[in-house]
């Protein structure tokens, strides 16, 4: 299991892997709205975490179809799938690595996307660890969306299709945690405790539905 | 006592029945090579008996002495498919020393270790280089040597000898026979003749059309 995450990370680092991909991606989406919105300082201080948080939303779903196609088209999948971990472990391990790839610099980059944002300390700080805590989420949700769609040739905007619908309450509680570490009579541990939540839900129900999905999308 | 048996197995791809009710055992030593022209169900089979497609009738069932009665036969199998299941941007070293942690022993054998399974394809010296480098013969050389780096009683092999010179088709037979030699079972669709002796033959006609197993 250790040697399957190992791999996933050097894939994702190595040419041709996503994680560089998503955090320029997620750059690109973030930096370009000041010069949208114009420098209106305030109201890109107060649309800043939304911005934030949908810029990473974005990117985490660019990299979801790789997640299980490109263990597909080599043949990989099929030697996973006879191998009983059990499957479900072998599931979970994947989206850590994917996470670990694509997830986590997303993370890593959001406070410099904050500071082009003209967000307060506090904010950039509920923002990164909002997202450190619901970007999990998003990948145990699109593993399912990656493996039902593995067959397909072109799944990509499918997958984010499929996904999008689960993944918006986690866009929603991620946001309103941000803003209520800012905003003076919202609470803040609410929204936070009820993403918790959802990763933790989801951490369990997604390996699941994409372990029953692979087995089905025999061919 | 090591045993794989097919019972009574059937297969569908969309609407049309690919073979059906097709029985045999495999003992320790045993092997049986499928034949028969392209599209006749051969891959289909094998990809039945690995566990990659679900039957339509019939099952897989392996015994042995170390084995659980539910175990899937799967877990026994090596699957050398058309796809080499290697990754381009990794070494192939890397690719074999992941195949052999993460695939681990089957109980009953040890996997040689990755610089000996190369050696025994003929490629001892390349292994540091990205799989990606080398060409189409030279990959199916080291897809097999995965084979070899974790003990598995049984081997599916589709088409082993796809992308081969003649030296290496040499080499492939054999691996295969010491396999067999050692207690192996081994199961494999060919177009060129394999050289095992007392292999077994299936004829494969496809489309649920009359079925022959010769001796």
């Amino acid at each position: 299991m250790i040697a399957l995450l190992l791999r996933d990370l050097k894939l994702s680092v190595r040419a041709g892997g996503g994680a560089l991909i998503g955090v320029l991606f997620f750059m690109t989406v973030v930096a370009v709205i000041p010069f949208g919105v114009g420098p209106d300082l305030n109201l890109l201080s107060r649309i800043g975490p939304a911005i934030v948080w949908i810029g990473a939303l974005l990117s985490a779903l660019l990299g979801l179809d790789r997640m299980f196609q490109t263990d597909r088209e080599d043949g990989s999948l099929d030697l996973l799938l006879m191998q009983e971990h059990p499957l479900v472990l072998t599931v979970l391990v994947k989206c850590l690595a994917h996470w670990l790839g694509n997830g986590l610099p997303l993370v890593i980059a959001s406070p410099l996307l904050g500071l082009f944002m003209n967000m307060s300390e506090v904010a950039i700080g509920a923002t990164m660890l909002t997202l450190l805590v619901g970007t999990p989420a998003l990948t145990f949700i699109g593993a399912v969306g990656a493996a039902v769609a593995v067959v397909l040739p072109r799944g990509g905007l499918l997958v984010s299709i499929l996904v999008l619908p689960l993944a918006i309450p986690v866009l929603i509680f991620g946001v309103s945690a941000s803003y209520a570490a800012v905003e003076d009579p919202a609470p803040f541990m609410p929204p936070f405790l009820i993403l918790v939540a959802i990763t933790m839900f989801f951490a369990v129900i997604g390996p699941i539905g994409a372990a029953l999905a692979l087995r089905n999308s025999a061919d | 006592m090591m045993r794989l048996t097919a019972e009574n197995l059937s297969a569908r791809r969309g609407e049309d029945l690919i073979f059906k009710d097709i029985s045999f055992v495999l003992d320790r030593g045993e092997s049986l090579v499928l034949t028969g022209r392209n599209g006749s169900g051969k891959s289909t089979l094998l990809r039945t008996v690995a566990g990659l497609l679900r039957p339509e009738s019939g099952r897989v069932v392996w015994q042995s002495e170390s084995a659980d009665p539910g175990m899937r036969a799967a877990e026994a199998c090596h699957y050398l498919g058309h796809r080499n299941a290697m990754k381009a941007e990794m070494t192939v070293s890397e690719n074999l020393s992941f195949w052999k942690e993460f695939l681990g022993d089957f109980s009953g054998g040890h996997g040689m270790s990755v610089g000996e399974a190369a050696e025994s394809v003929g490629l001892g010296g390349i292994v540091h280089l990205p799989f990606g480098y080398l060409s189409a013969g030279q990959q199916r050389r080291m897809a097999f040597a995965k084979l070899l780096v974790a003990w598995r009683p049984v081997w599916i092999l589709d088409e082993p000898t796809a992308a081969l010179d003649v030296s290496a088709e040499e080499v492939f037979t054999g691996l295969i026979k010491e396999h067999l030699a050692a207690g192996g079972i081994a199961l494999a669709a060919t177009h060129q003749p394999l050289g095992l002796e007392n292999a077994r033959e299936l004829r494969m006609t496809g489309f649920a059309g009359v079925m022959e197993e010769m001796w």
